[in-house]
């Protein structure tokens, strides 16, 4: 199925929505940080993995699932929380470790939940595959509608619980979709280095589910693409794997230099949403002055939701002592 | 002519690495991010230009099958260093270090060695979220069969070093992410770095560091919780006269308990501090090894300054709350000594 103009429209939108958050977040980080770089300190402390340049395969994937499907993130959570439809002001909030983010300022950037979305995210690779094959398992013992699906990267193939869930996901003909954004490196390391293989939905052969490659980081494509993925699922015929091409702009992480990316790769890196404006108003799609108002509304909703967090209390100390179980008292 | 330089432990660890690879080509190293970036700590900063892919690995994201790789090696008679950043993924991998690195040696009624080293880089305090901030020391120190080393300064970390490459033991070789000294996580901590001399040497396993002595109250400290002790025992000299003896084991397995049943005889007040959780860890075993020998050194309860049980929150007051801070340890060291 190929997207109408209102849905790419849509999904310009969302991901100009999640660059502007990921520019905002970038700079607050670096704001406050130096002259010594300490990830402890500042407004937004720890890792940041923003997700500039991967925004389509969030954007490109999300409008083909309902408040009934399931969603697992990574390290890399932003584009996937903003596209699913999550309250900014939230977001923005739980990575600020304040009271009134998602978590409360329990979980951060790499541990957004959101019930409302049926989201939640993760920092340890491929670990995402359990949890959503689980809720595709559930919702199929149930008989419920619903399918769940799991994004992460090119590198988290190599993990152990990759074979393993897709494994399952085969041989229990689950409704479950793993996405997998291939952004040419894990950290430092190519995917040439890691995997002899071309493209990890080739491996979608050894688990006899289904496999798509999407060759450019293009909304148009991957939501054709997860269309057939989604209707497979939603039709009882099992599990996919979708690899999309993608780019990582901003590198590994927020201070991550690279400089092992060969200086060519660098050039050669597009920006989707350049890319994506470019090709909406040569088809007619957008005009200009469309595309300008929708940036500036996403700029100023994500100026608000900065500002709400920066507004927003700390939680107390002692919070920390809820919450670790749910029945039993210590 | 040997010279001295003052070291960030990182630099010190890695400068041990350097030397037994280049004087023993059966030592190599392999991990996550080692080659191009140095490893994601700066433990393997500068090695792979130096000895090149063939020596220094980068591995998949596939840490069950890299540990389990290197027990094969080390069993063949190389002895490999692997890295793994972040000793919050032993999750996914823990099979091959409990029950293959750990074990071959017992199994195998000592005919097979696995002379490996697993360097792992542990702790919280700069806002990772609950998965990038464990310590997990005692799920580490637990089973038998590996040796478990935490070095606290450079000094110890280089020396420690040595000793883990040529064990023909399997050793743990756990670094405190905030005491290593890298650039990302800020100045690092003074008491860390330390004068280290040019040429090889090694520490045995076993024997504790007395950091300070002291005959009021001793403080046992492991890695990140050492400078906590040292920066809490300044304080209660300062403010209140009074004089701590601080233990730093350097490897908690084996465990120099005659040490620290020594100071505790002398001081009668034992407070143990540990970034892990508190329960079934560290600081209990510590306890019980005074305990157990004779309770009547003791002139009050013990105390444990540890992680209260409590998954590891993002946000920054809750992470402190969380955390052994030096704050703390004055608190529980008053109440002890009645201030
Ligand atoms: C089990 C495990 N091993 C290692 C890491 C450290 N780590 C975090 S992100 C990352 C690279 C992931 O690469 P990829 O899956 O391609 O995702 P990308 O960062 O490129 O989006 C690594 C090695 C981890 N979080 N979990
Ligand atoms: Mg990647």
């Amino acid at each position: 199925m190929k997207p109408n103009a209102a849905q790419r429209k849509a999904m310009y939108s969302d991901i100009v929505r999640s660059r502007e958050f990921d520019d905002r977040v970038l700079e607050l980080y670096f704001a406050d940080k130096m002259p010594v770089f300490d990830l402890a300190k500042g407004v937004i402390p720890g890792e940041i993995h923003s997700s500039h340049g991967q925004e389509p395969c969030a954007a490109g994937t999300m409008p083909h699932l309902t408040l009934e499907d399931t969603i697992t993130s990574n390290h890399r959570p932003h584009h996937h929380a903003i596209c699913r439809g999550l309250d900014l002001n939230k977001l923005a909030a739980e990575l600020m470790g304040k009271k009134t983010g998602y978590c409360a300022g329990k979980g951060g950037h790499m541990h957004i939940y959101s019930v409302e979305h049926k989201f939640s995210c993760s920092g340890i690779i491929a670990e995402g595959m359990g949890p959503a094959a689980g809720v595709a398992l559930a919702n199929k013992m149930r008989e419920q509608d619903g399918i769940a699906v799991s994004y992460m990267g090119e590198a988290a193939a190599n993990q152990g619980a990759f074979h393993e869930v897709m494994n399952m996901a085969g041989v229990y003909t689950l409704p479950y979709i793993c996405i997998i954004e291939d952004n040419n490196w894990g950290v430092s390391v190519s995917k040439k280095a890691s995997t002899a293989i071309e493209r990890n939905s080739e491996r979608a052969a050894s688990y006899g589910v289904y496999g798509e490659y999407v060759e450019d980081n293009d909304c148009d494509l991957i939501f054709e693409a997860m269309s057939r993925c989604v209707d497979r699922a939603r039709s009882g015929q099992g599990a996919s794997i979708l690899e999309i091409q993608t780019y990582r702009l901003k590198g590994h992480m927020h201070g991550d230099q690279m400089a092992y990316v060969p200086e060519e790769e660098v050039a050669a890196m597009k920006d989707c949403v350049v890319e994506y404006r470019n090709k909406l108003i040569s088809e007619g799609v957008l005009t200009e002055k469309e595309a300008e108002e929708i940036v500036s509304q996403q700029k100023s909703e994500v100026d608000v939701a900065i500002q709400f967090g920066l507004d927003s209390p700390y939680p107390d100390p002692e919070d920390a002592f809820q919450n670790t179980y749910a029945g039993v008292s210590k | 002519m040997s010279s001295e330089r003052t070291l960030t432990v990182a630099r010190a660890g890695r400068e041990a690495v350097m030397w037994e690879m280049e004087n023993d080509t059966s030592v190599f190293m392999l991990g996550e991010d080692v080659f191009a970036f140095g490893g994601v700590f700066g433990t393997a900063d500068g090695l792979g230009e130096m000895f090149g892919p063939d020596r220094i690995l980068d591995t998949p994201i596939s840490e069950t099958g890299f540990i389990g790789l290197a027990t094969g090696a080390a069993m063949a008679g190389m002895r490999p260093i692997v890295e793994l950043a972040f000793v919050d993924f032993i999750g996914v991998c823990y099979n091959a270090i409990v029950n293959l690195a750990a074990k071959h040696y017992y199994l195998s009624n000592g005919q097979v060695k696995v002379p490996m080293v697993l360097m792992l880089g542990s702790g919280g305090g700069y806002s990772n979220g609950a998965q990038h901030s464990q310590s997990l020391l005692a799920s580490l120190a637990h089973m038998p069969g590996s040796v478990v080393v935490t070095p606290s300064n450079a000094y110890d970390a280089k020396g420690l070093m040595h000793s883990a490459i040529r064990s023909d033991d399997f050793v743990i070789y756990s670094g405190q992410k905030k005491v290593a000294g890298v650039g990302m996580l800020g100045t690092p901590i003074k008491t860390s770095m330390s004068v280290v001399p040019d040429e090889p040497y090694t520490i045995p396993f076993g024997v504790a560091n007395i950091v300070q002595e002291g005959t009021d109250l001793t403080m046992v400290g492991v890695s990140w919780t050492v400078h906590q002790c040292i920066e809490a025992a300044e304080r209660l000299q300062s403010e209140h006269n009074i004089s701590v003896e601080i233990i730093d084991p350097r490897t908690v397995v084996p465990l120099d308990r005659d040490a620290i049943f020594d100071s505790v005889k002398k001081t009668g007040k034992l407070l143990v501090a540990d970034e892990d959780y508190q329960s079934f860890g560290f600081t209990g075993e510590v306890i019980a090894s005074v305990v157990e020998r004779d309770p009547s050194v003791l002139s009050c309860a013990p105390v444990r300054v540890a992680n209260p049980d409590l998954n590891i929150p993002y946000s920054r007051p809750m992470e402190l709350r969380v955390l052994p801070t030096a704050d703390r340890i004055v608190e529980e060291s008053k109440k002890m000594l009645g201030l």
